[in-house]
């Protein structure tokens, strides 16, 4: 029980900081309109060929926004040592992970939340698929996502030059995230035939599996002081 | 309380520590002094169980420290010249998280106390990135007793501080010296050190190289004495 | 550790075959396995393709299990044969992807293919550089080794679930294209991969033991660099 409240504790606290601010927030939201209209320049929505690439730029945007998210996570722990104030307390080093994933999270999903409609309006998408499967991707691959992806913030951290660090150490990992992410999106939106989507759904859940178990045994290695 | 054994530490290719035996009884005041890079701030990472020695024995409270260390951290409160304090949080906030964090009883009280120790009652709402130098050390060290820890670590707390936060620091200390905490301190304020502590160790090259009531000397003695023991070197 | 004993007889003798195997791999694909019959003599560079390409991942093996041992043990040991084996392994991984680009430029008219093998050891490549970036920027040694270990470690997992999403990706574009050169190779053609497959191998071991020696070398020149320091402090 101890452990759920220390993580509601970090999660609570990283929310509220973050909400008085909001520049964290602020700046995933704006990248990701960017990257909307940048794509919309980029690929004519009016065009056939445009539809069938829909899924990748969602994902795209959904990965950019995401990282920049990620870096912070840790960073805001390096002003006054604070990490080391976290690692003194009682607390597993475990809690701090599922924490830090756990706000990163809801994060992102505020961002999917407020720039999903803003990709369909923008490249003129009919909607025609299920919202609760769509939901359901999009929370298996942004669990995956941010649950290696965070793990990998809290190691770039611990170097000098951790935002140009972490974009190059975190893509390669997350490649089978995005393809799952991209297959099973262009699935659901009527894309592309109905064949595999339970197993991309499959894969994903086997990623996440795997990509909470090993930094949940690593993180410790990567806290070290 | 805190008993050292045999304390080795070794980071890649340097012996950071060759071989520390230590001995603080309950309610016992140690300073610690030393030229950097003696080994002094890894020695109190290993005794607030921060990190582990590579070689050694480690006893807090009668109980071993071994891999099952994270309840023990309950009974330890660290002060560094690093505040560990959120910016953006109001002093309270800041408070009440790591209340929640150590699970401390009648946490809102407890608050209120230590807020009143550190003389911050009238900044309790205020963003801690509104604060001096000196109301975030007294914030931190209101952060350190929250959870009424039996033993408190300093590390060079005195760094920064204008003479009312140094009053305070002082003040806080002597009260918990009286409540039989035991305290270990780093400083290079070898003056404070004296007047404060039962105990002065010199560390230099890893090795404890002088250890004996604080009383015993005076400032300018110890001064004569340290600059010998570290070979010149401040 | 001195290196005079990693680069004894024994790693002379290990070059001495190293050449050898080396040599009879190329006589074997230059001059006495049979060109193929669809594609020519340029078919011929698969051999040192699929070579390389094994090294390139059974390189990135060795730094798995080098991490792994290395945050165990944290002795330097395993972190020299990390490192080192993850320079060869990039190397290697380089060689593979280009001769690869070749192969398939020969055989199928295109520069790049999506054949999951060859994108997956384009991602292998890019697991390879991020840990390599990753020990360049880290500011203490101590650091280095432990964070670069556990991307090792991280990154090992990734290769197996990077493969079995971009087949199926590949699967659900182009159901047709995956076995299209595995036809069942005759058995000259067999031998001499076998061959050249072995031969790399060795030439990565002999590599890897140059590589350990320069690693412990570099470690006496900051032992002695440290202590010259305390002793002029």
């Amino acid at each position: 029980m101890n452990f759920l409240k220390q993580i509601k504790a970090i999660v609570w606290k990283d929310l509220v900081s973050e909400f008085r601010t909001k520049e964290m927030l602020s700046a995933m939201l704006i990248f990701s309109f960017l990257v909307i209209v940048i794509f919309a320049f980029a690929f004519d929505p009016a065009r056939e060929t445009t539809r069938a690439v829909f899924p990748g730029i969602i994902w795209v945007g959904i990965s950019f926004a995401a990282i920049l998210g990620l870096n912070r996570s840790f960073v805001a722990e390096k002003e006054n040592d604070s990490l080391l104030g976290l690692m003194l307390t009682p607390a597993d080093r475990s809690v701090i992970y599922f924490a830090k994933v756990i706000g990163n999270l809801i994060l992102v999903w505020m961002v999917v939340l407020i720039s999903m409609p803003l990709y369909f309006i923008f490249f003129n998408f009919q909607w025609a698929g299920s919202i609760p499967i769509l939901a359901l991707i999009i929370f298996l691959s942004t669990l995956g996502f941010i649950s290696v992806g965070t793990f990998l913030a809290a190691l770039a951290a611990n170097t000098r030059t951790s935002e140009i660090l972490l974009p190059i150490i975190v893509f390669p990992i997350v490649v089978p995230v995005i393809i799952a992410a991209v297959e099973s999106t262009a699935i659901v939106l009527g894309s592309v035939a109905h064949g595999g989507l339970m197993s991309w759904l499959m894969l994903l859940i086997l990623y996440d599996v795997i990509f909470l178990a090993v930094p949940f045994v690593l993180f410790d290695y990567v806290l070290e002081v | 309380m805190i008993k050292a054994e045999g304390i080795y530490k070794r980071i890649g290719n340097k012996e950071i520590l060759r071989g520390i035996d230590l001995h603080m009884k309950e309610g016992e005041f140690v300073t610690v002094l030393g030229p950097n890079g003696a080994g002094k701030t890894t020695l109190l990472k290993i005794l607030a169980m921060l990190t582990k020695a590579s070689a050694g024995k480690l006893t807090i409270g009668g109980v071993t420290v071994d891999d099952n260390v994270a309840k023990m951290r309950g009974q330890i409160g660290v002060i560094s010249h690093n505040s560990f304090l959120y910016d953006k949080l109001t002093a309270f906030e800041n408070l009440r998280f790591y209340g929640e964090m150590y699970q401390t009883n009648n946490l809102k009280e407890r608050i209120y106390q230590v807020i009143d120790e550190v003389g911050l009652q009238y900044s309790l709402a205020d963003p801690v990135r509104t604060f001096s130098r000196g109301m975030l050390q007294r914030l931190s060290i209101a952060r350190a007793i929250l959870h009424d820890p039996k033993v408190l670590f300093l590390d060079e707390p005195y760094t920064g501080l204008d003479q009312h936060a140094i009053g305070i620091l002082n003040k806080v200390l002597f009260k918990l010296n009286k409540d039989k905490r035991t305290i270990f301190m780093i400083t290079h304020n070898y003056e404070q050190g004296l007047e404060l502590s039962d105990k002065i160790i010199i560390i230099y090259k890893g090795k404890i190289t002088y250890q004996d009531q604080a009383k015993c000397l005076g400032p300018r003695e110890f001064k004569q004495l340290y600059l010998e023991q570290v070979g010149g070197k401040q | 550790m001195n290196s005079k004993l990693i680069l004894g007889r024994g790693h002379h003798i290990l070059g001495g075959i190293t050449f050898a195997m080396i040599a009879l791999a190329i006589y074997l694909v230059f001059i006495w396995v049979p060109a193929d019959a669809k594609l020519g003599v340029s078919q011929k560079i698969f051999y040192f393709h699929v070579a390389a390409a094994w090294v390139g991942f059974f390189a990135f093996f060795v730094v798995f299990i080098a991490s792994i041992i290395y945050l165990k043990s944290r002795s330097k040991k395993w972190d020299i044969i990390g490192v080192s084996s993850a320079e060869i392994g990039v190397f290697f991984t380089t060689i593979a992807l280009i001769t690869g680009s070749i192969w398939g430029r020969t055989a199928w008219n295109v520069w790049w293919n999506w054949e999951p093998r060859l994108v997956t050891t384009l991602i292998l490549w890019f697991i390879y550089v991020a840990y390599l970036i990753i020990r360049a920027s880290s500011t203490e040694e101590e650091k280095k080794g432990r964070l670069s270990a556990v991307f090792g470690i991280i990154g090992f997992f990734n290769v197996p679930i990077v493969f079995m999403s971009i087949r199926w990706w590949q699967i659900g574009l182009h159901p047709v294209i995956i076995e299209a050169d595995r036809v069942g190779l005759p058995t000259s053609m067999l031998r001499t991969l076998i061959t050249s497959v072995i031969a790399f191998t060795f030439l990565y071991f002999y590599l890897l033991q140059k590589g350990i020696a320069l690693g412990w070398l570099r470690e006496e020149v900051n032992s002695l660099k440290s202590k010259l320091r305390e002793k002029f402090d």
